[in-house]
């Protein structure tokens, strides 16, 4: 049994399908990368994982659990956390404010929480899963991204790209989640800030989160992938280990068969 | 002399028009709603409050006190089975059916309570009064005045200082990735709408202790309200209180000069603020 998996995964925005059963896994320990070009529907997939697009309950599995349909908090609380494109920072709230509420909501006992469980609601969904490795904290966000420390009381909208970042990965870090889902971290970053945010990877992966990253970056995605999946117009064309598929395949599967 | 203390009524009138306009500016300034029966509700919990006056006795503090958990719970059913599902994108419905709940909400109290007017004693405090300097000033608008401070300073403390107030400033801002965070909107909203009824409560107190009532003047309350909370600035709670006080100060003016010019010098004001501070005194962030 996979941590997640998709199965036949269909997502909708009105009329327009924009995935058309998408199928795919993330072992424990793994780091697996989706690529694919602007509007292939990676987005889509990370949203529907998180629960922000509610698909049928049977269509996405964690530890072998329909969570499908279940709202965002809620798979949240479970321990996926997502770092969502373009960041989206809160401006009202400063550096440290940002991370810290991205850790206070996930012990699934707040007023609402214990009245779902006590009306039978939600309970099952939750049980067993309210607690990650715990090893984020202010601190050791902190010591992951020194430069927010020094930055904790601006807004957080007042810093740099890249340091706004390192936030919105603090901020999911912040859950102790076990499935992380990353998208876009390096979109509009400098080359040496992309290195500096993708160092962070293997101390993430050290605190026992298994990761999925969404890039549009091939030569990233392939440097830190176990596995890597290609999406096209809203399907996987292309699944593989990144030492086993050529670029030519890679190629075929990024722009289709007749850019060639 | 006289003008000074024709100012001093008018700040501590300002207290009042604060309290009104506390509870409102909460809630807009947390999800945009605003809540067109905000003066029946305000009514509404004058007439809970006298209810518990002259059925079990209590003084009218003790029985703001047993009200405000109430109406924390009234708010809070509101919000989460009603008001929730008007949200969105389109301001119309949440207009629409606040409306109809102040329609609803006058009607029944009139039912209940007929159109007689009515007062909560307060017994010797009514008449009580402080030399302060020069000016005499009642110890009830005193009261309310501070009451009007305290709740807006706990209200900043609950917003700036809390986890509750950290998801309040986050769902505000972008209620998709606040739910990203394990926040669950709807909840955030009625739990905001429960404080802001407890913040009506207190209102309710000092309206129905400092003047008739019966179940018609909602509206005239909310109208005062709107112009303390939109001369403040949209979702300032400092500028609400700013607001309250310009309004205050503008009618017992006004009043001084020819008693008939009380309520139009207030309305007055309001515009005159909105000419020169279009987006009012101390608008917030970025929006
Ligand atoms: N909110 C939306 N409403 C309508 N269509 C959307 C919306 N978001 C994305 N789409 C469409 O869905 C498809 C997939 O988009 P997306 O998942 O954002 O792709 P990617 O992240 O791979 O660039 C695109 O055709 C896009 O235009
Ligand atoms: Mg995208």
């Amino acid at each position: 049994m996979s941590l997640l998996e998709t199965h036949g995964l269909t997502a909708f925005y009105g009329d327009f399908q924009a995935l058309f059963g998408v199928d795919i896994r993330l072992e424990r320990g793994e780091t697996v990368a989706i690529i694919g070009a602007n509007g292939a529907g990676k987005t889509t997939l990370m949203r529907s994982i998180a629960g922000v697009l509610r698909n049928a309950p049977g269509m996405i599995r964690h530890d072998g659990a329909e969570v499908g349909a279940l709202p965002a908090d809620t798979v949240m609380k479970r321990g996926i956390a997502m770092v969502p494109e373009g960041r989206r920072l809160f401006p009202s709230l400063s550096v440290e404010e940002n991370l810290v509420i991205g850790g206070q909501h996930k012990g699934g006992r707040d007023f609402g929480d214990r009245l779902d469980a006590m009306l039978g609601r939600g309970a099952a969904t939750l049980a067993a899963h309210a607690h990650g490795s715990g090893y984020w904290t202010l601190e050791t966000v902190y010591a992951l991204f020194p430069i927010l420390e020094e930055r904790k009381d601006n807004p957080g909208t007042a810093l740099s790209g890249g340091q706004q970042q390192m936030v919105a990965i603090g901020r999911a870090l912040m859950s102790n989640p076990e499935v992380l889902l990353c998208d876009e971290i390096s979109l509009g970053l400098a080359p040496v800030v992309i290195k500096d945010i993708y160092a962070a990877l293997p101390k993430i992966k050290e605190s026992g989160a298994s990761v999925i990253v969404v890039e549009q970056d091939i030569g990233q995605a392939l440097k830190v992938a176990d596995r890597v999946y290609c999406m096209m117009e809203g399907r996987v064309t292309l699944e593989g280990r990144p030492g086993e598929i050529g670029r030519e395949a890679i190629h075929e599967a990024y722009f289709g068969a007749k850019a060639q | 002399m006289i003008w000074v203390d024709t100012i001093v009524q008018g700040v501590l009138l300002g207290g009042l028009y604060a309290l009104f306009a506390a509870g409102l500016s909460l809630v807009f300034g947390i999800m945009r709603l605003v809540n067109l029966a905000h003066g029946d509700l305000i009514v509404m919990g004058a007439y809970l409050i006298l209810v518990l006056v002259t059925a079990l006795g209590l003084g009218p503090f003790l029985a703001a006190l047993v009200a405000a958990p109430v109406m924390f719970l009234i708010g809070w059913s509101l919000q989460k089975f009603v008001l929730n599902r008007t949200l969105g994108e389109d301001i119309l419905p949440p207009l629409l059916v606040t409306f109809g709940l102040s329609i609803v909400l006058q009607n029944v109290l009139l039912e209940g309570f007929s159109a007689d007017s009515q007062r909560i004693s307060a017994g010797a405090l009514e008449t009580a009064s402080l030399a302060l300097g020069p000016v005499n000033v009642g110890v009830m608008p005193l009261m309310t005045f501070a009451s009007a401070v305290l709740v807006i300073v706990a209200l900043n403390q609950i917003f700036y200082r809390t986890a509750i107030g950290r998801a309040f400033r986050a769902t505000s801002d972008d209620a998709v990735t606040a739910s990203l965070m394990g926040i669950r909107p709807g909840r955030v909203f009625a739990t905001a709408t429960g404080i802001a009824m407890v913040v009506v409560t207190i209102a309710a107190l000092y309206l129905g202790v400092r003047a008739n009532f019966d179940p018609s003047i909602g509206p005239a309350r909310l109208i005062y309200a709107f112009e303390a909370v939109i001369i403040g600035g949209l979702g300032s709670l400092w500028g609400t209180l700013a607001g309250g006080i310009i309004i205050g100060v503008a009618q017992t003016v006004g009043a001084a000069i020819n008693p008939e010019w009380q309520i139009l010098a207030g309305h007055v004001a309001f515009l005159v603020v909105l000419l020169l501070r279009p987006r009012g005194l101390f608008p917030r962030g970025s929006d």
